[in-house]
């Protein structure tokens, strides 16, 4: 079993009276990416916040690689790399200036200092570009160098806060394919976001907050399995759903459960196996009742759903 | 050691690769220097300017000619002959600050009014109302000609006629004034004394054409002025240069702008995220703050040291001791320093801040004597303006340089700037540790 990396142990941070984090516990193990995900003002930046030594917590404690982390140059500091949801950079110095800077600051000088830097801009695909400045660079690759500059001095836990935030796709799948070489590498990871599908295809471990309190923290399949449904069949009918038909579906073996709304119909499945009978039995009925089926569509149950199971509400609201 | 020294590499290198920040701190300065400098008796071979004055002459007599001569020959004027309207046209737009009318006749009439009487002539003088300093400045030359001429042309010999003049008229006076005998004698005397002169300058003349050399010059007489000055501008080294002041003043303020963009620069570091970034590394506040104190210290420095160099080249100005203008420059860097961790430290916003600083800078070299000398402050004023730190770094740069007072002059302004850096500094970073819990 994988030892513990990080332990955040029930922290909490108020901003006056508005309680911006509270009581949130979790771990981070040797080699595991952790999907942090709430809407926005959830607390997520602020328990970022106070694992990188930005912020005091009230009550509480973290403890990294077995040093607690606090307020100034901590040991347990130099294992962790921030990559801050805005670009942290410096747009008028050159990129291997800017990363000569944030690799000093962690201590790294001479020859080790430059072949860090080089390694990063290599990983990054912008060594090409080393010598030109961030305001020459696009939003994906300025993306990529906030990524680097976090990097240099080889942390054991990299700290990603809303990274794609503002990125077209391109660049997204860019970036995406950088954190996955870093977790091939078996470097530990912890990704917030309030974009379910980047946690997905990231994520070994997800912890859902919301209101500054742990919802859930458990690993994604585990998540699903709260679902009654795990997969989705969307219909529109040229006829709003008679109630015999809600009622005949929602006897199919299978079936979680049916909703009509308008024209359209969304039937919940156990799992996806269930969905050819279940589209079978729906275009019989359909015939027989003189209502035609116009269009169907099948789909897993995401973290969305998720999230809407929990709180009852979208993740984006 | 690594993290300070890479925190203070970088800002310099956005420093100097910031082309707009060097023209706004090194380039203007310079030039407002030059221009204020100019405007304050430029450099030390400058001659002290001379003040134009417009002279309407219309009397052509021999004492109106002398009056005339008399202030054209004044080392402090100008004098510009023209006609009477063409006087009261350029002072009335503001190209001459005075002009004086010496009417037909004034001389004789003047010479007959020496001693009283009641038909004074007048003198007319056209003045611009914003020059009024000037106008009491030339009514003194003026004062000064038309007595020495006036009472030369009453004493001296040919003044004769002058004197039996006003002898008749005094002996046909009616009024019982007991003045009037006193007067009586001593105009008697005075007569009796011109016609002695006049005998003895007969006698020379008469033994120079039998000996058929010229005639000696008769030896002048009337009243003088009774002495002479010698100015001598007193300091301690090199003498006064305008320049010495004025690039002291525009450095000051414009150094003083490069400390705020210090500290707008923080609040956009925190704004963006390049602020937690730093705080994110294995360094202290304190670090990172005094990172920025040491960067801002040096360019600072380095932007005074740049335009005193420019001023020593272009404008000659010398600075009498060089260890005690890096003591000023250095300690004033310091404050500037610390008056942007101040400015970042308290601002909510880039944007307010930036405004509010600007106004709290404008009026710090206003009263510090950046823009007009402090000396001319009112006494209050100069009082005052010593809780002001400005104040103490434009007196101590004045004082290493034209005033040449040395280390020994620099100190207290040394040390009164480094106590605003400590006082700044320390408010400073005291607000930055609290806002960071």
């Amino acid at each position: 079993m994988a030892s513990v990396l990080l332990s955040v142990n029930q922290v909490s941070k108020s901003y006056g009276a508005r309680k911006a984090v509270d009581g949130v516990s979790f771990q981070v193990q040797q080699g595991q990416t952790v999907g942090l995900i709430g809407p926005n003002g959830a607390g997520k930046s602020t328990t970022v916040g106070m694992i990188c030594g930005l912020l005091r917590s009230d009550s509480g404690g973290i403890v990294m690689d077995g040093e607690a982390i606090g307020q100034g140059p901590s040991e347990a500091k130099r294992k962790i790399g921030f990559v801050p949801q805005d670009l942290a950079l410096y747009e008028d110095l050159s990129s291997l200036e800017n990363l000569k800077l944030f690799g000093a600051l962690y201590g790294l000088k001479g020859a080790l200092l430059k072949q860090r830097c080089e390694q990063a801009l290599a990983l990054v695909n912008l060594a090409d570009r080393a010598h030109d400045k961030p305001s020459t660079y696009s939003g994906g690759m300025k993306r990529r160098l906030n990524i680097a500059a976090a990097l240099l001095h080889d942390p054991q836990l990299l700290i990603l806060d809303e990274p794609t935030v503002g990125v077209d796709p391109q660049s997204r799948n860019a970036i995406f394919d950088t954190l996955e070489a870093l977790k091939a590498q078996g470097r530990s990871l912890i990704y917030t976001s309030h974009y379910m599908e980047e946690v997905e295809r990231l994520a070994d471990h997800i912890v859902i907050i919301d209101h500054g309190k742990v919802l859930a923290d458990e690993t994604p399949a585990a998540l699903y399995r709260r679902l009654p449904a795990q997969a989705a069949l969307h219909a529109e009918l040229s006829a709003a759903p008679s109630a015999a038909l809600l009622s005949g579906v929602r006897a199919l073996p299978g079936v979680t459960g049916a909703q009509g709304e308008g024209n359209a119909l969304d039937i919940g499945l156990a799992d996806a196996s269930h969905a050819p009978a279940t589209l079978a039995w729906l275009a019989a009925d359909c015939a027989t009742a003189g209502v035609t089926l116009l269009h169907f569509a099948t789909a897993k149950t995401s973290l969305e759903n998720i999230f809407l199971n929990l709180t009852g509400r979208s993740l984006r609201d | 050691m690594t993290a300070l020294i890479a925190l203070v590499r970088k800002d310099l290198i956005l420093y100097i690769n910031d082309k707009r920040a060097l023209m706004l701190h090194l380039l203007m300065p310079v030039i407002l220097a030059a221009f204020f400098g100019s405007l304050f008796g430029g450099g030390s071979e400058a001659k002290t300017s001379k003040i134009e004055v417009g002279l309407v002459q219309l009397d052509q007599s021999d004492s109106g000619k002398k009056i005339a001569a008399g202030l054209k020959a004044d080392s402090a004027l100008k004098i510009v002959e023209l006609s009477a309207d063409d006087a009261k046209a350029r002072v009335r737009a503001g190209k001459l600050p005075v002009a004086v009318v010496i009417p037909d006749g004034f001389g004789e009439q003047a010479a007959d009014a020496l001693f009283g009487g009641p038909n004074k002539p007048q003198l007319p003088v056209y003045y611009d109302p914003s020059q009024s300093t000037v106008l009491a400045m030339v009514k003194g030359l003026l004062t000064q000609q038309v007595m020495q001429v006036t009472s030369a042309a009453v004493i001296s010999p040919k003044g004769t006629r002058t004197t039996e003049k006003q002898l008749a008229a005094l002996r046909a006076s009616t009024d019982n004034n007991p003045d009037n005998a006193q007067l009586s004698d001593f105009l008697t005397s005075l007569k009796k004394f011109q016609d002695q002169r006049a005998a003895a300058e007969a006698g020379k003349e008469a033994a120079a054409k039998a000996s058929g050399k010229p005639a000696p010059a008769a030896e002048p007489v009337g009243m003088t002025m009774p002495y002479t000055t010698q100015d001598q501008a007193l300091s301690s080294g090199p003498k006064y240069n305008g320049y010495a002041h004025s690039f002291a003043g525009m450095g000051v303020q414009f150094i003083l702008f490069m400390g705020i963009d210090m500290g707008v620069g923080i609040l956009l570091a925190r704004r963006t995220g390049v602020w937690n970034r730093l705080l994110a590394a294995p360094v202290s506040l304190i670090t990172v703050l005094g990172g920025r104190a040491i960067s801002g210290t040096l360019i600072a420095m380095g932007l005074m040291c740049a335009m005193f160099a420019c001023a020593a080249l272009i404008f000659k100005v010398q600075i009498g001791s060089v260890a005690g203008f890096l003591g000023i420059a250095a300690s004033f860097s310091l404050m500037t320093a610390a008056f942007g961790l101040l400015i970042a430290a308290f601002g909510k916003t880039p944007e307010a801040a930036r405004g509010i600083a600007t106004f709290a800078t404008l009026i710090m070299v206003m009263l510090g004597g950046a823009w007009v000398p402090s000396f001319v402050f009112p006494e209050w004023v100069q009082q005052l303006t010593l809780v002001v730190p400005t104040r103490w770094a434009i007196d101590g740069f004045d004082a290493v340089t034209w005033r040449g007072l040395g280390l020994e002059g620099a100190l207290v302004p040394i040390a009164v700037q480094l106590g605003f850096a400590v006082v700044f500094g320390g408010i400073a970073a005291w607000r930055f540790l609290r806002d960071q819990k």
